[in-house]
């Protein structure tokens, strides 16, 4: 079953006697053309060499032209990331996969760090040298709050069972 | 070179990365001079943005030096110190014809509901940012736009996003002579919106925010009316009352997600991430306008789904346009304003920071300490 919009509306009674160009919410954001109806049809920019793993919209056929290479997917995160790729941007297993890849990734992140070598600075990494500078007394605050946190944490596993 | 990394939440730091390489023939290399921090980025910076990768370097808004070109580049040449747009746009698609480079569909192959951005999490394309000392900037040809002699660095930056964002929020508001424009936020994007709604004859022009600083500076620096929310019983009923009980013609949201003011939509949409973002500002601007107002909005919004009052945008007749600004579009009349003294944007940086310190700019400029408006950071070679 084929359903086609006809080119010629001439079988259409009153086909379009009350069409105004000037009911046009999108100007002048938006110059309409004379390729409106004509789909992906342009003549595509030259295409990036696809040599990494690019995951795409299932909205779409192909790659973009170009693309980005920042961070190719990889690892558990990158896993949950091509789950959430087979499903469309209008679905919920597409976006909160994507989340929830994206907090897998700053465990990843942090692992990589030590493999690495690196023990992250959270306290630079988090900007807390300018609470010293500008906003000194919930600087004091978050750090009291973290070490009761973390005195109350070590109460709890050191306590004796019985 | 030193880029920003995003490690999570609330983590960024600087490291060292290897430099972009050409990877397509209509490719740029651009040395940074200026890059700036946006409200834009505080949804990246606090996990808001699905596909958002550990790894990654952001920024979206910078000027600098070509030093490198592809085969098929013909109007750049190194040596050029171009304003990069922060949407990549390709030129020749169906969207880019129509003028919506924000929309081009050959720059993003994960979403097909926003075009490539610089430096903005994977569902924008996957591209570094310009939050370090060199970025690639692909489709050179489209985009970057040499900086005119004589302009300021600091002009020049705030043409790459909050010049044309704020005039296109005006822009969609269809502002009439005389309209009453009521705008929610007070950063760099509402500030902007308020300078340019006169230029588009506004009558009374309003901006609503928390932030007393921000508040008494867009007063002065656009010649507005601004009003602080926490010190109303209710915004909505507030701006009802100011227009004689009709509402406002013209509301813009320039908040977007991270808003704040009512806390069932903060705790679901910025603490629980059950909504795409808190969409206070959305919810106000709607309810405060005219019946048959129309509703801008600029506000940047995670991609699922909002808490806002339908039923009343078709009750009361509501116009909703948005979009991400059309950097390219906009910007040889921009340029024009800027140069003949129409818009002054330069005042709205009110921090530099050298680019080693980006984990500081981000903590100052997200939780608005030091009275911060806009943060710029300058990598070393620019210093
Ligand atoms: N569409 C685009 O092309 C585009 C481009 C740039 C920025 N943006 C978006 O514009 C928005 C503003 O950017 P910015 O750089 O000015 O950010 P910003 O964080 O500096 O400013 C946001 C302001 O909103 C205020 N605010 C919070 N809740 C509010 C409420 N309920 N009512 C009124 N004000 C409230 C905050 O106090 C703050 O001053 C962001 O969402 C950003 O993503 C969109
Ligand atoms: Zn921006
Ligand atoms: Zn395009």
């Amino acid at each position: 079953m084929e359903n086609k919009t006809p080119k010629d509306y001439s079988h259409i009674k009153n086909w379009g006697i009350d069409a105004d160009p000037k009911n046009d919410p999108t100007y002048p954001m938006k110059h309409r053309t004379d390729a409106e109806q004509e789909g992906y049809s342009w003549d595509r920019p030259t295409q990036q060499d696809i040599n990494i793993e690019v995951l795409h919209s299932n909205e779409r056929p192909n790659v973009t032209a170009v693309f980005g290479t920042s961070m190719p997917p990889s690892g558990l995160s990158g896993m949950i990331r091509r789950f959430a790729f087979k499903h469309s941007e209008n679905s919920y297993l597409h976006w909160l996969p994507l989340l929830m890849a994206d907090r897998v990734n700053v465990v990843e992140g942090v692992i990589e760090d030590f493999a690495g070598g690196k023990v992250p600075n959270i306290f630079a990494e988090k900007g807390w040298k300018a609470d010293w500078e500008h906003n000194r007394s919930g600087l004091i605050q978050k750090v009291g709050v973290l070490a009761l946190v973390t005195t109350a944490a070590v109460v709890l596993l050191t306590r004796k069972k019985d | 070179m030193l880029a920003m990394n995003y490690r999570g939440p609330q983590r960024v730091r600087i490291d060292e990365k290897p430099e972009p390489k050409i990877l397509h023939p209509q490719d740029a290399i651009v040395r940074v001079t200026r890059s700036c921090i946006c409200g834009s980025d505080l949804h990246l910076y606090n996990g808001n943005v699905p596909d958002t990768r550990v790894g990654m370097t952001f920024g979206h808004e910078f000027i600098g030096e070509v030093t490198e070109i592809g085969s098929e580049v013909q109007k750049l040449k190194v040596g050029d110190m171009v304003i990069v747009p922060f949407n990549i746009a390709c030129g020749k698609c169906h969207f880019c014809k129509q003028g919506l480079f924000g929309n081009c569909h050959e720059s993003n192959s994960q979403a097909t509901a926003v075009g490539g951005i610089f430096g903005y999490s994977h569902t924008a394309g996957g591209y570094d940012g310009g939050q370090a000392e060199y970025v690639r900037v692909p489709y050179a040809d489209v985009g970057p736009t040499v900086i005119p002699p004589g302009m300021d660095p600091d002009d020049a930056v705030l043409l790459t996003d909050v010049v044309p964002t704020g005039y296109q929020a005006a822009e969609m508001g269809g502002i009439q002579k005389g309209d009453t424009v009521v705008i929610f936020g007070a950063g760099p994007i509402g500030i902007m919106a308020a300078r340019c709604s006169w230029l588009f004859g506004a009558g009374r022009v309003i901006v609503i925010d928390k932030l007393e600083y921000r508040l008494e500076f867009v007063r002065n620096y656009a010649n507005c009316e601004a009003y602080n929310y926490e010190e109303m019983d209710d915004p909505v009923v507030f701006v009802k009352k100011t227009t004689d009980w009709m509402g406002a013609d013209v509301c813009i949201d320039a908040v977007g997600a991270e808003a704040s003011g009512n806390l069932m939509q903060t705790i679901t949409g910025r603490k629980l991430l059950l909504q795409a973002g808190s969409a206070t500002a959305v919810h106000w601007a709607v309810n405060s306008l005219k019946k048959g107002g129309i509703l801008s909005i600029v506000g940047v919004y995670g991609p699922t789904d909002n808490l806002v009052p339908i039923g009343n945008v078709v009750n009361k007749g509501i116009t909703i346009r948005a979009n991400q600004a059309s950097v390219k579009r906009l910007l040889p009349k921009l340029i024009d304003h800027v140069q003949n003294g129409v818009i002054n944007p330069k005042p709205l940086i009110t921090h530099r920071v050298p680019l080693e310190d980006v984990a500081d700019a981000y903590h100052i400029f997200s939780e608005k300490l030091d009275n911060c408006i806009k943060p710029v950071l300058i990598p070393p070679s620019a210093r």
